[in-house]
């Protein structure tokens, strides 16, 4: 996004090229702006810019995308966590 | 002193952090797990604990103007001006005073004087979203389908998945849209793509959906250019406004919990030293609190770093520059102003890096890179912080 850079090289987006029958689905749906579309194919253009959403992994109808969706948020994440454990969360919830 | 919250940084493997799986998802938690599974008819996972959905439509519903009779009965036509209850609420929803109960009933509305040929917007049935959409559409007729998400907006219900395929495709069925349009296509919003998948709501109802724009003030300019996405419709922002507008929240929220952590550095210090150290200590917490909590949001594009822990803890140091000079730090001994120097950014950046929930850049493995490198850092931070403390005394 422009005037933001999230971390290099974590994101785990994932494009089987082949898959591929270049619907264009995944750049319609994408807030970043992480795949173009080269000839009849999709392809990864941005890959830091990615935030996993997920939108396009659901949307690309021959599941041509894989990404571990999932809760951004540190709070999230630590309640997620400590609900494994069955704790208590430490109040607060995110996102609501 | 974070340590009720930073407790885990030992043994702390986020590694270990799995998908929840249905039945692990009670209606009434507040977390925020993911359900977005394409076909996914389930009843919601993660809507905010008091929250029991938006009821049922009446002439009570925000902005009624009067009853539409349909094929399939009457539906409520809604002002697209927005009245003053709207924007107090709004304003108050900011400040997180009845976040909860600002929903609008789930189910199909009219805006104008719709007929079968026009086009069916599908939103949220948060509030805030409901108003966006009516407020930009005026002049406009069109059908506006509002889908149960429990008061949550579109980004957030559309990772939790109640802004989702099942959710959708139940909506159609449940208000008979297809009696009322004579067409099949619905417009979404862009960030409801992460909860719908659109191939499958075609495969189930024959709707075909199409992804407009990604924020309401578009969607004038998309109905009335050939329903066409431009590249900027589709970007992201994240301006100074969009964060600013976001603290608020961020601030009621994490209130208590810093008000106890707060109170037991008051406490602990106090009966470690004496009052003025207490208060001293209480002050410096808050500030970094604050610090982490606001000031690292706002100045988020101009601190160093990717890591938000990092721009949080540059905030931190900010706040301790300016504390040691405001409260005197020239009188205090070596291991105190240390002690300062490195509780205070671990506090600050723990609040920053809280603020990639919020944020519309970071991803999820991101974070989760981020807090298996920074909350071991910031426990430690705090306990060689509290050993300087204790020694700093009896030096
Ligand atoms: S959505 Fe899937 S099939 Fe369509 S262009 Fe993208 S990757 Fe290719
Ligand atoms: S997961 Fe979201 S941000 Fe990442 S590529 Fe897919 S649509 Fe874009």
């Amino acid at each position: 996004m422009k005037g933001f850079r999230y971390l290099k090289n974590v994101v785990t987006l994932k494009l089987d090229q082949p898959a591929c029958i270049g619907c264009g689905r995944c750049l319609e749906v994408c807030p970043h702006q992480v795949f173009e579309l080269a000839g009849k194919m999709a392809s990864i253009r941005d890959r830091d810019a990615c935030v996993e959403c997920g939108a396009c992994a659901l949307n690309c109808p021959v599941k041509a995308i894989s990404v571990e969706s999932g809760v951004g948020c540190a709070s999230g994440m630590i309640n997620e966590w400590l609900r494994e454990r069955n704790l208590r969360a430490p109040g607060g919830s995110c996102c609501s | 002193m974070l340590q009720t919250k930073t407790r885990p940084a030992g043994p702390f493997k986020i590694k270990t952090i799995r998908r929840k799986t249905n039945s692990e998802c009670s209606p009434s938690s507040s977390c925020c797990s993911e359900e977005s599974s394409p076909g996914a008819d389930k009843p919601p996972c993660c809507g905010p604990p008091t929250s029991k959905g938006g009821g049922v439509i009446t002439d009570k519903v925000p902005g009624f103007i009067e009853w539409l009779n349909t094929p399939i009965g009457r539906i409520p036509r809604i002002d697209t001006k927005l009245g003053f209850a709207d924007h107090l609420g709004a304003c108050k929803a900011r400040w997180a005073l009845g976040r909860m109960d600002f929903i609008v009933p789930s189910g199909l509305y009219a805006l104008g004087h719709p007929t079968a040929t026009d086009p069916v917007l599908v939103t949220a049935n948060y509030k805030m979203s409901y108003d966006r959409v009516r407020r930009e559409l005026s002049g406009r007729n069109v059908w506006l389908l509002v889908l149960e998400t429990f008061g949550v907006n579109v980004w957030c219900a559309a990772g939790k998945g109640t802004f989702g395929t099942g959710e959708l495709v139940r909506q159609i069925k449940a208000t008979g849209l297809t009696e009322i349009v004579s067409h099949r296509r619905l417009i979404l919003p862009i960030l409801g793509a992460p909860g719908v998948s659109a191939h499958e709501v075609a495969r189930r109802t024959g709707f075909k959906v199409d992804y407009a724009a990604i924020r309401a003030a578009d969607l004038l300019t998309y109905l009335d250019h050939g329903m066409v996405t431009t590249p900027e419709m589709r970007q992201v922002t994240f301006n100074f406004y969009d964060r600013l507008v976001l603290i608020p929240v961020e601030l009621v929220m994490a209130m208590k919990s810093v008000a106890i952590v707060g109170l037991v550095t008051l406490l602990t210090l106090s009966a470690l030293s004496n009052v003025t150290a207490g208060i001293t200590g209480f002050c410096a917490y808050i500030g970094a609190a604050v610090c982490g909590i606001a000031l690292g949001p706002l100045l988020l594009p101009w601190l160093p770093g990717r890591s938000f822990a990092v721009k949080g803890a540059f905030t931190g140091l900010l706040w301790c520059g300016l504390f040691y000079v405001v409260a005197g730090g020239t009188a205090w001994n070596g291991a105190i102003t240390a002690a300062f120097f490195i509780a205070l950014p671990a506090i600050s950046s723990f609040h920053t890096l809280n603020f990639t929930g919020c944020s519309t850049y970071t991803s999820r493995s991101g974070v989760k890179k981020e807090m298996r490198i920074a909350l071991p850092v910031m426990g430690s931070s705090l306990v060689i912080s509290l050993i300087l403390l204790l020694a700093g005394r009896f030096l």
